[in-house]
């Protein structure tokens, strides 16, 4: 069983704030799929290759390297939460500014 | 019901326009979807100025299978400068500058794009309840769920609301939805259709594909998107689908091997759901088919599994959503918090309880435990099929253990949800293709799906046997009762 401040760590490597109420139900939630997801710990894998691509290919080279013209800035920025017009603007990252 | 053939046809021999054709199913969309909650976006100027354009080129002479067709696009698939919200608050008001190459793809052949469907989530979710802007409704019976996570896409093409829709299926999102909607529903192996545009999900898993009206369409919705594609690294170049062999394919399934899995047909079944999909490969049997028991002991192992490295998957592709470039963003009083308020705030129930079971089982200390170990599993699991298919052609089996459940009936139990996908995880793991064709219905007169199981790049032969099925059954010409019809119809 996954206690709340275990929840809490993981919240916060995945960069998610919750709120009380969600930290206990995640922990009841998540125990439940890796109880069910135990039973794969129950299993002889020794010597089976991992799958991490069904596709017989592997590092495919690229095809080229033709210019073409990239994203318009405008484009870019047209979706940000907030802009000077010519950049992103976020908060800062340093206390210090 | 108007199949995208259907619909060329009348085009070609100038029964209809585009145009005309374009505006009566807008005019279907806004007497319906209120009650349905299909579409998340109708793009009415949009797709009559496409229509427009349409009949121009056929003034011209152009003729292609999709010329002038009003289709719609789940709305995980990037669309130029039409709203794309993944069913997502973070991008509710997220306007891609480009188009997928799937939709690229269908626009050049100048298909009309009528507007972008509901879905769970981030295409999380197996009933679309997941969706940040509500649930669709099952056209069959509006008081349950449509299926997922492209539930939006089924209930519009059972309800009529287009000829044709694109979805995704991560671990069955085309054919579980197709199945609960009644109509015909084909997941392509891994990499037979571009993923380039697609809001990602699990990168080893999402593919790209149609929901239609018959096995027909669903091969001409295929050879419209098909392909290698410069811009995914991932993308084969395949034999094309041949669309005019389906038609010369006789009623006659002779020679045909096919494979039935005992272990799609335990405990938890509903019984009439099991019945239908029996009577189904007894008709296949009829066809001249033969048919033998075949074992994918792993089957149960394929939850399991797909609840790790999906999730995993997610975790690393979702951390994209920050609240920097693009999307929601909730003001923290330093970066961290901006991220962590913005993605708190921005993302659902489901989707947070994925990343975090994902980065879970990604972190230090669980890697080898839970990611490698299912990712060992799942090379297991696509042996098995390796090994069926090494005595048969197609493998028969159902969709999924119930049809349409009510809506918030399984919202709040994460397991009995993902076990609505028990039969349709392990071909996504594979990576191979499967196809859910409507089958019969169920003493409540709910649709009920076959679904027909290839292995990879084996889509033909998937088509050709769901042609001659359909060819000689009626399952998918049944259309919803409408209590209270609408106005324009």
């Amino acid at each position: 069983m996954l206690t709340v401040a275990e929840v809490e760590r993981i919240a916060r490597l995945a960069r998610l704030a919750l709120r009380e109420d969600e930290q206990a139900r995640y922990a009841r939630q998540l125990s439940a799929i890796l109880d069910y997801a135990a039973q794969l710990a129950e299993l002889d894998v020794e010597g089976i290759p991992p799958t991490a691509t069904v596709l017989a290919v592997h590092s495919v080279m690229r095809e080229g390297d033709e210019v073409v013209a990239g994203l318009p800035r405008a484009d870019a920025l047209r979706n940000a939460p907030d802009t000077d017009g010519a950049s992103f603007v976020v908060p800062a990252t340093f206390d210090d500014e | 019901m108007l199949t995208v053939y259907a619909a060329r046809e009348r085009l070609r021999r100038r029964e209809v326009s585009a145009v005309e054709l374009t505006r009566a199913f807008l005019e279907r969309i806004h007497a319906l979807n209120p009650r349905l909650n299909a579409y998340l976006t109708v793009a009415d100027e949009t797709a009559l100025a496409m229509a427009g354009d349409a009949d121009a080129r056929m003034a011209r002479g152009e003729d292609t299978p999709l010329l002038g067709v009003p289709i719609a696009i789940k709305d995980v698939l990037s669309t130029r400068d039409m709203r794309t919200t993944a069913g997502s608050k973070i991008l509710a008001n997220y306007t891609p500058s480009w188009d997928a190459t799937a939709v690229a793809r269908l626009r050049a052949m100048g298909a009309v794009f009528l507007g972008k469907l509901n879905c769970d989530e981030f295409a999380m979710g197996s009933s679309t309840e997941n969706s940040a802007f509500g649930p669709t409704r099952n056209p069959w019976d509006e008081t349950r769920v449509p299926g997922g996570s492209s539930g939006g896409s089924a209930a519009a093409v059972a309800a009529d609301l287009c000829c044709a829709a694109l979805g995704t299926d991560t671990g069955g999102s085309i054919r579980q939805p197709a199945a609960l909607c009644g109509v015909t529903g084909l997941k392509n192996s891994y990499g037979r259709v571009s993923r380039y545009g697609l809001i990602a999900f699990a990168s080893s898993l999402d593919t790209v594909g149609a929901l239609t009206k018959d096995a027909r369409d669903a091969a001409i919705m295929l050879r419209a998107m098909e392909g290698r594609d410069p811009l995914d690294s991932t993308s084969v170049e395949v034999e094309p689908i041949d669309v005019a062999s389906l038609d010369q394919s006789r009623d006659s399934l002779r020679g045909l091997r096919v494979g039935v899995p005992a272990e799609y047909f335990g405990d938890g079944m509903q019984p009439d759901v099991a019945q239908r999909v029996r009577e189904a490969i007894a008709h296949l049997q009829a066809l001249g088919a033969s048919v033998r028991e075949v074992n994918l002991p792993r089957t149960h192992l394929g939850l399991p599994v797909y609840y790790i490295i999906a999730p995993a998957e997610a975790s690393a592709n979702l951390a994209r959503f920050d609240g920097v470039k693009y999307g929601l963003r909730v003001q923290g009083r330093d970066l961290i918090a901006t991220y962590m308020e913005t993605r708190g705030a921005g993302f659902g129930a489901e989707v947070k309880r994925r990343i975090m079971l994902g980065t879970y089982a990604l972190s230090a200390g669980y890697y080898d435990a839970y990611y490698i170990r299912a990712q060992k599993v799942r090379t297991l699991i696509k042996r098995d099929f390796e090994q069926a298919f090494s005595h048969v052609d197609i493998i028969a089996a159902p969709v999924s253990p119930t049809t349409a459940f009510p809506l918030g009936a399984k919202i709040d139990d994460p397991i009995q949800m993902y076990l609505a996908d028990v039969f349709t995880l392990p071909v996504s793991l594979a990576g191979i293709c499967g196809i859910s064709i409507p089958c019969g219905f169920d003493r409540d007169g709910l649709p009920v799906g076959l679904q027909l199981i290839g292995p990879a790049f084996g889509e033909q032969r998937v088509l050709e046997v769901a042609h001659v099925f359909q060819q000689t059954t009626d399952f998918h010409l049944q259309k919803p009762k409408w209590h209270g019809q609408p106005r324009s119809s």
